[in-house]
């Protein structure tokens, strides 16, 4: 739909962005409108973020010009691009945690403290909430919101700020579906009170559902353009990745093999030491993938955790192959065949300031080639990385690159080539295919085939219920730490599903299905 | 208006160069200004200065001198900061070191054939600043006790324990009541090469190579380097911090036990007040200041030495008191760290707040 009142309030004009061994963004042209929603789209490394980046002040590009209502305007900084009414709320949030919402967003303005009225601030931030439906309650701790609320508190500040253009950087990754939903909402409302509108996104269906208009990038320059309406997922998929996607991937029926990893009545504390585990027991057979939804913070973390040896189990038993591995290290963990793809990937999965190659080799470091006795072979430890590096396409194809600068779906494909490469058996999988392209999802999804084929057992931790109805071969949901049941993903529904994410057990329903959820 | 500071997101590599030259020129003008306020000729201060650290073979060898326990300290501290344990306890580290050479060379030299007495005392100061550095890492790894306190209060412990050391039971009973214990016998005296240039330096030119190749090309220096950067990253695959951080400060206490041995077996023969002048503390700047790179410590320490000689010079030949060489070199060594932020950070000046909204006038 094209919207009547829609003016052109940026224009971004041949912009060039160089890093030291890419041309992230190649002249590019960008308009922007008022009164829409513009989704940006685009492979892993694509340069969205980049580009957006330069919008927001970010970065310098290293050739052409944005015009803000056909002025030409230079941004030293993102306050410089704020002060002009550009805001960007980006994937890590900068929030301090200790402070209220009010107190945050008093934070961002950087005015004199003295000056300041925190009433006519919170009233204005309810004025805010209340015109945008977006609620908010400004005396609320950063600390006890959900990851869903302090994105809508990055927001508001932004708003508070006069921001009449917003870019939002993946912002749906992190959020369950009803956020999603919401935060769509939330979004056309200020679109239809005149704002402009960014989302980059990796998700299909939420650019058909969120957007008016899509332009996709591809290695950093500008492919195509389309109307949202006058255009299709399979038609974005092919211009992104520049092949045809399979959306449905042959699934081979699952021969459970024997009982690898199980948990019995396993209870567990989360970090401020309340129960975030209650009696779980399950099992995952050799050449299945169990997978696991629920609403983020009900237990899933906890779980991963405690299975591979990084959080303490405070009841119950944990076997692998009927070998008592409750309380082992993450050391013995590792020894026993079990990876990891955790779920906060730079707090947890990578270093940072370490290269490509450190971080790939962070399990295998300890085994032959890479060492001998107490020696790195920096060559073998080259060779492996450059391996992995071509084998799961990871760009820059550079093993000293930092970790930090890649591309948030090329730093997921580091974890995975990682973890992939260590597994022995039992794959712990915590959103694996989070910020990955299209493409690269559906070569996560390949692999874990692939891997179950062979016989591993895998658990898969998602709060995509399309990713966990799509690969799984039963499903678990975990709701406050308990289970509400296990099923045979052929035997359930999507509402049955969301129920359970709700807090109904599945004994509770109308159906037959096996009360216990073991399988023998 | 209001100044902030902003980080950089891209480093540029002239202000790298730059803003180590230019902080050093500030200092250099600051300095000049507290000269002056004591009714000194800066120009020919740091004349004085540059001759009195560098300009001879003498002025030389006496920079190195101070130079060679900065360098063994600052190595030592540097690997410990590398993964983010913070070892304050050089300085104690180094007394225990001069206090177990000593021990060695007082006691123990009579029963030792002469070629064994200096490995003895060697070995002695590496294990006793070790054990010194173990007991704040052993309350760290097991109780996850603070480090920066505990290797701070094992300061005062071994400081004064040092003093009462010379003061007491140890001190010569023919020193005329000075303060130290009698001289140790020549086959406890480190061999010297030229001046006072003592085979310290050499302890600090392996241990700096020692270091770079475990960090590099070893298996624990991954560890040491993977903790630094990311602890959580490197709980998670299955890295033992608890035993790494044992392992470092054995080599962190060990090599401040060496610096302490150096000092009193190569330039004093004996164990005495100068040995507790802060060089463990000096060695936190260094390193700092040298971002951790060992061989880039040893460039550091040798200038830190320079300093500290030509200070005295100013004090000697300008007959000025002793606390303007000691403004002068802590205005140089200010300058140089807080410079350091400008690499990393810009400075901007911000004029006038309310008039950024008027930009997103033009829509909305
Ligand atoms: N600061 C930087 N220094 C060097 N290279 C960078 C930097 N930032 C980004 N790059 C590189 O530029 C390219 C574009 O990165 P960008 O983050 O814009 O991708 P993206 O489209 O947002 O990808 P994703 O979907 O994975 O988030 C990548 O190859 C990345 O490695
Ligand atoms: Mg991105």
């Amino acid at each position: 739909m094209e919207n009547p009142k829609a003016t052109t309030v940026v224009q971004l004009k041949g912009i060039t962005k160089k890093f030291p061994g890419v041309l992230a963004n190649d002249r590019v042209d960008l308009d922007i409108n008022s009164h829409e929603i513009l989704a940006l789209l685009g492979e892993n490394g694509a340069g969205k973020t980049t580009l957006m980046n330069v919008l927001a002040g970010l970065y310098n590009p290293d050739g052409g010009e944005i015009l803000l209502n056909g002025k030409l305007v230079q941004f030293h900084s993102p306050r410089d691009a704020i002060a002009n009414g550009i805001g960007m709320v980006h994937q890590h949030f900068m929030l301090v945690e200790s402070l209220t919402v009010a107190e945050n967003i008093i934070l961002s303005l950087q005015s004199n403290a003295l000056s300041l009225n925190l009433d006519r601030i919170k009233k204005e931030i309810s004025g805010l909430s209340k015109k945008y439906q977006m609620p908010v309650d400004p005396d609320a701790y950063i600390w006890q919101l959900s990851v869903g609320e302090q994105q809508r508190v990055e927001i508001m500040r932004l708003l508070y700020r006069g921001a009449d253009v917003l870019i939002l950087d993946e912002p749906t990754a992190v959020l369950t579906p009803n956020e999603a939903t919401e935060l769509a909402a939330v979004l056309r409302h200020m679109a239809n009170e005149g704002k402009a509108i960014i989302i980059i996104t990796h998700k299909l269906n939420e650019v058909m559902n969120f957007s008016d208009r899509v332009t996709i990038l591809r290695a950093g320059q500008k492919i195509a353009s389309f109307l949202t309406a006058k255009t299709s997922k399979e038609e974005l998929a092919r211009k992104m990745v520049g092949r045809k996607v399979l959306f449905h991937l042959e699934r081979s029926a699952c021969v459970p093999g024997k009982a690898v990893l199980k948990l019995e009545n396993v209870e567990a504390l989360n970090e401020k030491g309340l129960p975030a585990l209650r009696s779980i027991s399950f099992q995952v057979c050799c050449g299945e993938i169990l997978g696991v939804a629920g609403v983020a913070g009900n237990g899933q973390r906890e779980l991963a955790e405690v299975i591979s040896g990084l959080r303490t189990v405070k009841k119950g038993k944990i076997l692998i192959n009927g070998e008592d591995v409750t309380n082992c290290t993450p050391l013995q963990a590792i020894d026993i065949g079990i990876s990891h793809i955790p779920g906060d990937r730079l707090g947890v999965g990578l270093a940072p300031n370490l290269p490509i190659s450190d971080n790939l080799t962070m399990k295998a470091y300890r085994e032959r080639p890479i060492t001998r006795g107490f020696f790195l072979d920096r060559d073998q430890l080259q060779v492996f990385a450059k391996n992995l590096i071509q084998t799961f396409a990871i760009t820059p194809p550079v093993p000293e690159t930092p970790a930090r600068l890649l591309s948030g779906g090329n730093q997921q494909r580091l974890i995975l080539a990682r973890e992939i490469t260590a597994n022995q058996g039992v794959i712990i999988a915590v959103h694996p295919s989070r910020g990955l392209d299209v493409g690269a999802t559906e070569s996560v999804r390949k692999t874990l085939f692939e891997q179950r084929e062979q016989g591993t057992s895998i658990l898969l931790i998602s709060e995509d219920l399309e990713e966990i109805l799509q690969i799984s071969d039963r499903i678990m949901v975990l709701y406050e730490g308990k289970i509400m049941g296990i099923a045979e993903v052929a035997d359930i529904t999507v509402d049955e599903i969301s129920l359970m994410m709700a807090g109904q057990p599945l004994e509770k329903f109308n159906h037959e299905l096996p009360a216990d959820g073991l399988k023998t | 208006m209001r100044i902030s500071f902003e980080k950089r997101l891209e480093q540029s590599r002239l202000s790298a160069i730059l803003v180590p030259v230019f902080s050093f020129v500030m200092a250099l003008i600051f300095g000049a200004m507290i000269l002056l306020a004591f009714g000194v000729n800066p120009l020919q201060a740091y004349t004085v200065m540059v001759r009195g650290s560098i300009g001879s073979s003498y002025a030389l060898s006496e920079t190195l001198v101070k130079a060679i326990p900065l360098m063994l300290t600052g190595l030592g501290v540097s690997i410990s900061f590398r993964m983010l344990f913070w070892n304050i306890g050089a300085e104690g580290q180094l007394a225990m070191g001069g206090i177990a050479a000593a021990f060695v060379a007082l006691f123990l030299e009579k029963y030792l054939p002469p070629f064994l007495v200096l490995p003895a005392m060697m070995i002695a100061a590496i294990l006793a600043g070790a054990l010194w550095g173990l007991i704040p890492a052993t309350l760290k790894a097991v109780i996850g006790v603070n480090e920066i306190l505990t290797t701070l209060m094992m300061n005062y412990i071994a400081i004064l324990f040092v003093e009462y050391l010379y003061f007491g039971p140890w001190r010569d009973p023919d020193g005329f009541g000075f303060p130290g214990t009698a001289q140790f016998p020549e086959t406890a005296w480190l061999p010297r090469f030229t001046g006072r240039i003592h085979f310290g330096i050499i302890f600090a030119i392996i241990a700096a190579a020692l270091i770079w190749f475990i960090l590099n090309h070893t298996k624990r220096g991954y560890e040491i380097r993977l903790i630094g950067q990311n602890p959580r990253a490197a709980r998670y695959t299955g890295v033992n911090i608890g035993r790494n951080i044992l392992v470092v400060m054995l080599l962190s206490g060990g090599l401040a036990g060496l610096a302490g041995m150096a000092e009193v077996s190569g330039i004093a023969h004996r164990l005495y007040s100068g040995l507790t002048s802060g060089y463990g503390y000096t060695a936190i700047i260094i390193a700092w200041l040298a971002s951790l790179n060992p061989w880039g410590i040893l460039v550091v320490a040798f200038m830190m030495g320079g300093l500290i000689v030509g200070g005295d010079q100013i004090q000697i030949a300008m007959q000025t008191p002793a606390a303007v060489a000691q403004v002068l070199q802590g205005a140089i060594l200010f300058f140089m760290l807080g410079g350091s932020i400008f690499a990393n950070y810009r400075v901007r000046i911000i004029k006038n707040l309310e008039k950024s909204k008027s930009g997103a006038d033009g829509y909305g």
